[in-house]
């Protein structure tokens, strides 16, 4: 540690500004900061700062994935082995599903990290940390057997057009992950849908056995059949899906996390909920097909909904940022979702739209709570008068 | 006792270092400065030279745009040093004090025989008016205004502050001559206190309005008292000023003097006796912290809190409008994966770091930044530590894109540094708030003058 130390002290006189290799000050940058928190002190203002920053805020988020990511690993081996009618035990399960799910993290972290060192390198300023969720967000909402060079054109997609070209991390309108997913989800709609994409093996069909569908619940009520997985499974997550995205419990437990640490917005993740139940139940009463008719309850288990609601709908920046806003927005989220599954069958997903969607609306929301409270001071002045 | 007002947003910052209440014995010091840069908007202009003696009172500099607003010596002796910074900007007049604290006399008088003029008049003559400030803009306040109240906060919630009934405890003739004078001033004065504290200086003052507060820092704040009795829409004016101004103010007219002694309290994690001491404005601190500060780090010498007050050398000087001195360790060093590990005992509002497991009752912080500046991120955090009807980051905003309509319509009327100070202490981006609002407040005058 004192050896890396001076090492980087020596390093540091060469690509300060008008110094030899100053066009590598960002990446120098980049590097110190990830293995020491920097010596500078306030210098006006505040003398003493809460021990928090944007570094640690990110990690936290990325531990939240963790229970997630971990689940997600089991359950690919365990849906592979499944439809190949094996028994191979825990082991071999998670041996397989790292193989297939790893691969994924590191080419996005890869190919998102390399992006952002090259833009920051041109714009002169330091390495933003929003990359460091965005990079474990986009591998847990994709099926497993996408190809990795997809992973590798969504990533830099995102990070370029839904980051980079506003600005950088705290000016984006929408959730980059959620920008990858979308386009994989519009160019290359075989790959990111249908029965055959979930469960890792399928698709080439090799070893199948007969009459084994990889249809997840939500393919299955849009085919008018009822889910053929239980609530509890599905809350579980032993089901096929994108790799994080099935545990509800697991997704739950990451909640917890955010929830507590205070870093996740809770008022978004219940308000989400509440919205997907309630549309949920309305639908129940209405019942008009096999849609309407998945309980409320499951409806929120399955599919990207938890996932959703719990780490793409609190993504700060894009959500709302005012605190009466974010209840509209978390539970017009939750609303939207259950209504775009049923509605329309072609895009079960509803929650990744419904969460684009409502990201282009929160500046609107909050135009609204600002306005309320622009009124208040106005009506207040008029009633002293 | 009118009810408590409940104050829910805000955050004690538990500092290690509190001082005790008892008083240290410290000489006074030898060299004085009244910094011009403490008082907001002022141009100085000299009126004396270096090397001309000076009294107790006699006017060392005045405003170039308002000169009756002048700033007077607060010991006698003579003038030793006019320091500049950039630009020949003044930064610090010293004065050299020859400890024979000799008098510019300035006649005793009944406050109900003069006329408003003329009390303003006495003021401004004496060097007093400079202690009376306005909201809007925490600016000194302008005697062609009539301001709606006047407004004194009884208690300093800010971290390791000074207790305000102990400081004024045998002063109360004096803070009552000074509450009857700003009475002729403004009729209706209010003061602020904290619920639970025995107030007695307060609760028997006469001809005031007293409002209780009950909560966390900023509840001690005068903006955030005024926000929650009597809120401050466009147009409207409110003066306040800090009790020992107050008894500063009433020995003027009591006794015909320009009395600059204060109490004031010395605290934090790197001082060795902590108490409070009798000082005078604008006092070196060096008899203070001489052979009374640890010398493990290098030290943070602050004049105020660490939340609005101003750094300054070992040898530096107390500000005007402050009554406590703190010492923390600067923290300029390199932390090894700071961000990756656990964190006992470090302090955050978030529960992201450890410490939440293992709640320490005391924390010695240092002024080390803990990361680096990053655009706006997280929302919400700042909404938790300002009890006030206002929405921060919009109002930030609308400052750092200039809108002066919208940085109306937000509030900026209603706030100042002080009061967001907290949301600068909790932002996880590092932004340097108190700085921009400032900056919005000079565009306000600027352009609404």
């Amino acid at each position: 540690m004192k050896a890396l130390r001076n090492l980087l002290d020596n390093i540091k006189p060469h690509v300060q500004k008008g110094a030899k290799f100053e066009k590598f000050h960002s990446t120098f940058d980049a590097l110190e900061t990830l293995f020491f928190v920097p010596n500078t002190t306030n210098k006006n203002g505040v003398h003493v700062r809460d021990a928090v920053d944007l570094k640690r805020t990110m990690a936290i988020v990325v531990k939240a994935l963790i229970p997630a990511l971990l689940f997600g690993i089991w359950n690919t081996g365990y849906q592979h082995f499944l439809a190949m009618g094996v028994d191979a035990g825990f082991w071999a399960e998670v041996g397989h599903g790292a193989l297939k799910v790893l691969p994924i993290v590191i080419v996005s972290y890869g190919v998102g990290l390399g992006v952002e060192f090259i833009f920051a390198q041109f714009r002169g300023h330091e390495v933003q940390e929003g990359f460091l969720v965005s990079g474990m967000l986009i591998p847990l909402v994709l099926p497993v057997d996408v190809p990795l060079w997809m992973v590798a054109v969504a990533t830099v997609f995102a990070v370029i057009i839904g980051k980079e070209v506003f600005g950088g991390t705290g000016m984006n309108i929408w959730n980059p992950a959620l920008v990858a997913r979308a386009f994989l989800f519009f160019a290359y709609p075989s790959k990111m849908s249908g029965d055959k994409v979930w469960i890792s093996g399928l698709s080439n069909g090799e070893g199948v056995i007969d009459g084994f569908s990889g249809a997840t619940s939500l393919g299955q009520a849009a085919s008018g059949v009822a889910p053929s997985h239980s609530i509890m499974e599905s809350f579980i997550g032993m089901i096929p899906g994108s790799i994080g995205e099935t545990s509800t419990l697991a997704i739950l437990i990451g909640a917890a996390i955010l929830i507590y640490t205070g870093i996740g917005s809770w008022k978004i993740i219940v308000s989400v909920f509440a919205g997907g139940y309630v549309m949920g139940l309305l639908f129940n009463l209405w019942g008009a097909n096999a849609l309407m008719q998945v309980d409320a309850l499951h409806h929120i288990c399955i599919g990207g909904f938890a996932f959703g609601a719990v780490f793409m709908a609190t993504d700060p920046v894009s959500a709302t940022r005012t605190e009466r806003g974010k209840w509209i927005y978390g539970f017009l989220i939750g609303f939207l979702a259950i209504m775009v599954r049923v509605f329309n069958p072609a895009y079960p997903e509803g929650v990744m739209l419904a969460i684009l969607l409502m990201n282009t609306f929160a500046p609107l929301i909050d135009h609204y709570v600002v306005q309320g409270n622009i009124k208040r001071r106005l009506k207040r002045a008029k009633v002293a008068a | 006792m009118s009810e408590v007002i409940k104050i829910k947003k805000g955050l004690d910052i538990q500092l290690s270092g509190k001082a005790e209440k008892v008083f240290g014995q410290a000489d006074l010091p030898e060299l004085f400065a009244i910094r011009p840069t403490d008082f907001h908007g002022v141009v100085p202009k000299m009126a004396v030279k270096v090397g001309d003696k000076v009294k107790t009172g006699t006017v060392l500099f005045f405003d170039k745009y308002r000169p009756e607003i002048k700033f007077v010596s607060p010991v006698s002796g003579e003038l030793a040093a006019v320091n500049r910074g950039e630009r020949r900007k003044i930064l610090e007049i010293v004065v050299k004090s020859d400890g024979s604290d000799e008098k510019e006399h300035f006649e005793p008088t009944k406050v109900s025989d003069l006329s408003k003029e003329q009390i303003v008049e006495k003021l401004q003559a004496a060097g007093l008016w400079s202690f009376i400030r306005k909201r809007p803009y925490d600016v000194i306040a302008d005697a062609n205004e009539t301001p709606k109240a006047f407004y004194i906060s009884g208690f300093d919630s800010a971290p390791l502050a000074p207790d305000m009934d102990f400081i004024l405890s045998g002063q109360e003739e004096a803070l009552q001559a000074g509450i009857n004078v700003v009475k002729q001033l403004c009729e209706n004065v209010h003061i602020g206190v904290q619920y639970d504290a025995a107030s007695k200086v307060f609760n028997n003052l006469n001809g005031v309005t007293v409002h209780a507060f009950n909560g966390p820092h900023p509840a001690g704040n005068v903006g955030v008292q005024i926000h929650h009795t009597m809120p401050i829409s466009k147009g409207e004016v409110v003066w306040v000023a800090q009790p020992q101004e107050i008894v500063a103010i009433g020995k003027l007219f009591t006794e015909g003097i320009y009395d600059a002694s204060r109490i004031v309290v010395l605290a934090g994690s790197e001082v060795e006796k902590k108490a409070y001491y009798r000082t005078k404005l604008g006092a070196s601190i060096s008899t203070l912290v001489k052979d009374n500060v640890k010398k493990n780090d290098t030290l943070r010498y602050i004049s105020g809190n660490v939340l609005t007050g101003t750094q300054i050398e070992e040898d530096g000087y107390i500000g005007a409008y402050h009554s406590q001195v703190t010492v923390i360790p600067e923290g300029d060093y390199y932390e090894f994966m700071g961000w990756a590990l656990p964190g006992f005992g470090k302090f955050s509002m978030s529960r992201s770091f450890f410490s939440w497991m293992c709640k320490k009752k005391e924390y010695r912080l240092d002024a080390n930044m803990h990361g680096g500046l990053r655009s706006f991120v997280v929302s919400g955090q700042y909404d938790q530590v300002l009890p006030m009807d206002i929405l921060p980051e919009f109002l930030f905003r609308a400052i750092l894109v200039e809108d002066i309509d919208k940085m109306e319509q937000l509030g900026i009327y209603e706030i100042a540094e002080e009061d967001i100070a907290l949301c600068e202490f909790v932002c996880t981006s590092k932004q340097p708030l108190q700085a921009t609002l400032r900056k919005g407040i000079d565009l306000m005058i600027k352009e609404l003058s």
